[in-house]
């Protein structure tokens, strides 16, 4: 790693201003994860710094630590030259470091000045001076150049770039020399961007330092001085010049992981071929729309207003496709539109040439269509429940006879899906609460093998999985597809998608940019595509079969 | 040796708990009364008495533990057995005999409950204020029907299920216990009781798992309201009459014991007995006072007392396991430590 690591403080800076954070060696381990190995980062006065790194990478847990969310393990922190180690998010606001996340902690019903001061009201004998407040949150308003965010208009009217604004008067009212910003262009239109990126230039040019964080290179090149960038919770590049460091160089100290991803090998496949289900009876033959099978999914046109549009794909029996792209991509919201979780605006559903009425999740479980969602806990699982329970939730009435379950026939069956997917532990009496992530993923997919699943949506199904259990899970994965069953995969990360699929289509902003045979696709070209990198230009779309 | 950490051992620990609450309450009173608890005739009788009294909130309170394990909660439960005692004992009503008078009370409730059901799984009302406005909707209905009189019951089949005993049992008493016993039965071994605890203990997990979670939600309230149809019918048997005003804050007795019954409020997690064995302790504070002589406002005061040392034990218990699965390491609340160890293994 120190190879990669350059001194070189003078490179990015424009004027070199004084170093007030410097973090050498930080650690923090979760149960399981060792989220930060060996952090290191260094920000000036008046720059803004740029943190870069894929979902995983760590940079959450970064900046929870900035933030005094969490305390390291192990690793020095330096503010404004001294050792520190804040015990809350309180005291790390107070030594003037304020951090804007990206879900807004604002209070919805409390007035723009009242939120502002939350928790450092302004007082005189035990009650708030709301003039002093409002005039104040004006001033500060003002100095952002937004003085014409009336103070006492409620939170809650404002749009989110407001909102945002709200978010920073509020750190400059606690004084904050360093300001964290936790992908705040994601939820602002473009035009908002341009007036972000000015608020930024002012806070640097009276000497604030600025963390920023964001997947989009082209945001980073044009407000960015310096990058740091993360990789498996250890920093690959320090200092880096923002605005001239070549893409493919950042890209690459991005990826290239030292966690071995061990996947299954694909189906019996030509190289360089297109998707064959060639060796599998069921499965259908030969690519193209000139063979009489019919694929096993078939959306076209599929689009639903300010999240995803125009959407054409094709699963067949026995093939693994991927779905690439960040988070607000339009990914996750496209799967739940298939499984009739979400109602869409536009297009077409059809399981094995029959459309799926829109909407409706019994009818798309009636059809063969099973989910595993993003969020296993609050989505998928009933936590207390025990693991069987929650295996046979789509299928116990099956098992029942007139309206009386049959507990006995489902704790064998859920046995003989444990044994399959060789869940641990393997007594399926036991509460699911108790398990590990990846086995109560396992949970999740039994759930559907049950039910005879032709057709697996996967939405991140790796998260929170640890390294070897995810070697299984592939392994499941791939093993379902061998046996005909066609899966519908997204993941944020871009190696399990390239390793997993037999097929991947990229996703930006809500709209299919790329689709190609995994195996032809490398790993920075797919980043690339997915930050909305230099590779191609925005839309341009290839077809798939056309 | 690790039972009492199991989380699936978790509502038979409860019940045990109120069990002995029982008989910590049956030893105050044979210290307060040595000459009666030495009676046996008298105990048994007395056992009785308070088993009776429990018969009407204790149907509610099953049904109740349904809507509750459900997700939602039902205000409206004392005000629909008012509703279904008047509505069934109007002159019109009794001039179809028995067999009418029943079928009202009945009707009314499931009708009722099923407007509740209507107004939260598709008007999106939360459960609370839906189930409010029928509490207040019904007692003025109720009133109006009835013109604020009491309504006498002529029927004589109706006025003698009170009276009847089938080998010395009040039939009040065998009525709570075949209500309850087909609850368990609906909770523990049905589709429906599966589905009830999937909706209330993660609806969004029940939707995309194909439950049609509107429409259970309906049923369960339309549950709550037969089973408040079945309690007017014990009350006005009881009384030989029906008023508007009856039936006064069951809705809180039957909401509180399911809570100290083990009932999750956030629902997912619940059991009929432990709601069953919460009326009972309820019903025997009630007949405790009435023993030691003491007025009934201390006695409000005690079962206040008991619902919140209920939820706090409840409280403390949970915090004392969770402490104790970190102190040795475990990762979760409760996880057993082979489903720790077996973690990393690849």
């Amino acid at each position: 790693m120190s190879e990669l690591l350059m001194d070189a403080p003078a490179s990015g800076a424009q004027e070199a201003g004084e170093v007030v954070l410097r973090l050498s060696g930080v650690v923090k381990t979760f149960p399981g994860v060792r989220a930060l190995d060996g952090v290191e980062l260094e920000v000036r006065a008046g720059e803004v710094h740029c943190l870069l790194g894929q979902n995983g990478a760590g940079k959450s847990t970064l900046i929870k630590v900035l933030a005094g969310v969490h305390r390291p393990d192990e690793g020095r922190v330096e503010w404004l030259g001294e050792q520190v180690s804040f015990g809350s998010p309180q005291a790390a606001m107070k030594a003037g470091i304020a951090t804007i996340y990206q879900e807004l902690d604002l209070v919805d019903y409390l007035s723009v000045a009242e939120n502002v001061y939350l928790g450092h009201e302004p007082r005189s004998l035990g009650f708030v001076q709301k003039g002093t407040a409002a005039r104040q949150t004006r001033e500060l308003l003002g100095r952002l150049g937004h003085g014409e965010i009336p103070a006492r208009r409620l939170v809650r009217s404002l749009p989110a770039a407001g909102k945002q604004i709200v978010s920073m008067a509020r750190a400059l009212s606690h004084e904050a020399k360093l300001i964290i910003m936790d992908e705040p262009s994601a939820v602002l239109a473009h035009d908002e961007v341009g007036n972000l990126f000015r608020i930024i230039r002012e806070l640097t040019a009276q000497g604030i330092a600025v963390v920023y964080i964001s997947h989009r290179l082209e945001e980073i090149r044009e407000i960015g001085d310096r990058v740091t960038v993360l990789k498996d919770g250890r920093t690959s590049a320090v200092n880096l010049p923002a605005r001239t460091t070549p893409t493919r160089d950042l890209v690459s100290r991005m990826t290239g992981r030292s966690i071995e991803y061990v996947f299954p090998p694909r189906a019996q496949q030509e190289p360089g071929e297109k998707e064959h289900g060639s060796s599998r009876p069921a499965a259908a033959q030969a690519a193209g729309q000139g063979t009489p099978h019919v694929p096993l999914l078939t959306v076209r046109g599929l689009g639903r207003t300010g999240e995803f549009a125009d959407v054409d794909l094709d699963v067949r029996a026995g093939e693994i496709v991927g779905i690439a792209g960040l988070v607000g991509s339009g990914r996750s919201e496209l799967l739940e539109t298939v499984f009739g979780a979400r109602t869409p605006d536009a297009g077409t559903v059809a399981v094995g040439g029959r459309p799926l009425p829109p909407g409706n999740v019994a009818a798309a479980v009636r059809a063969g269509l099973g989910m595993a969602p993003e969020e296993r806990k609050s989505q998928a699982l009933l936590l207390g429940e025990p693991i069987y329970r929650n295996m046979t939730l789509t299928t116990f009435s099956g098992f029942a006879t007139a309206g009386f379950t049959d507990a006995g026939r489902e704790q064998a069956e859920a046995m003989k899906i444990a044994d399959l997917l060789e869940l641990r532990p393997r007594d399926v009496r036991r509460a699911v609460r108790t398990l590990s992530g990846g086995n109560q993923q396992k949970v999740v997919v039994g759930r559907w093998l049950l039910g005879g699943t032709r057709l697996l949506l996967l939405d991140e199904p790796t998260r929170g999985v640890d390294v070897g259990a995810r070697a299984e899970l592939y392994q499941v994965i791939r093993g379902l597809a061998d046996q005909g069953v066609g899966v519908l995969l997204v993941s944020s990360e871009v190696p399990e998608v390239l390793g997993l699929s037999d097929r991947v289509l990229v996703m930006r902003e809500g709209r299919v940019v790329h689709t190609a045979p995994a195996e032809g696709l490398a790993e920075e070209d797919v980043l690339d595509l997915v930050m909305a990198g230099s590779l191609t230009a925005t839309d341009e779309r290839t077809e798939e079969q056309a | 040796m690790s039972w009492w950490r199991d989380e699936a051992r978790e509502p038979l620990r409860r019940n045990l708990g109120l069990v002995g609450v029982l008989l910590a309450l049956f030893a105050i009173g044979a210290f307060i009364r040595p000459e009666l608890y030495g009676d046996p005739k008298w105990v048994t009788n007395n056992v009785l008495v308070i088993m009776t009294q429990a018969a009407a909130v204790g149907v509610v309170a099953i049904g109740m533990t349904f809507v509750i394990i459900g997700g939602g909660i039902d205000l409206s439960v004392g005000a629909l057995i008012a509703l279904c005692g008047v509505w069934a004992t109007t002159y019109a009503t009794q001039s179809y005999g028995t067999v009418g008078m029943i079928f009202t009370a009945l009707a009314v409730g499931i009708g009722a409950g099923a407007v509740n059901g209507l107004l939260v799984a598709y008007g999106k009302l939360v459960p609370f204020i839906a189930t409010l406005a029928m509490l207040v909707a019904a007692r003025g209905l109720a009133a109006q029907i009835s013109g604020k009189q009491t309504q006498i019951s002529n029927d004589a089949f109706i006025n003698s299920i009170a009276t009847t005993r089938i080998l010395g049992i009040p039939m009040l008493v065998i009525m709570l216990l075949v209500v309850a016993a087909l609850g368990w039965v609906l909770l523990n071994r049905t589709t429906f009781g599966r589905r009830t605890i999937a909706v209330g203990g993660n609806p969004e997990a029940a939707r995309l798992a194909g439950i049609n979670v509107r429409g259970h939600t309906l049923a369960l309230y339309a549950l709550s309201g037969l089973c408040a149809g079945i309690a007017a019918i014990m009350l006005t048997s009881l009384a030989t009459s029906a008023q508007a005003a009856a039936a006064d804050l069951y809705e809180l007795d039957a909401i509180a014991a399911a809570i100290i019954g083990g009932t999750l409020l956030s629902g997912g997690r619940g059991t009929i007995v432990g709601s069953l064995l919460g009326v009972i302790v309820f019903s025997t504070i009630t007949n405790l006072f009435a023993i030691a002589n003491l007025p009934t406002e201390v006695q409000n005061m005690v079962k206040g007392a008991i619902i919140v040392t209920a939820v706090l034990v409840q409280q403390l218990r949970f915090d004392s396991v969770t402490k104790f699965a970190r102190r040795h390491g475990l990762t979760r609340a409760g996880a057993p430590p082979e489903a720790a160890a077996a973690t990393p293994a690849p």
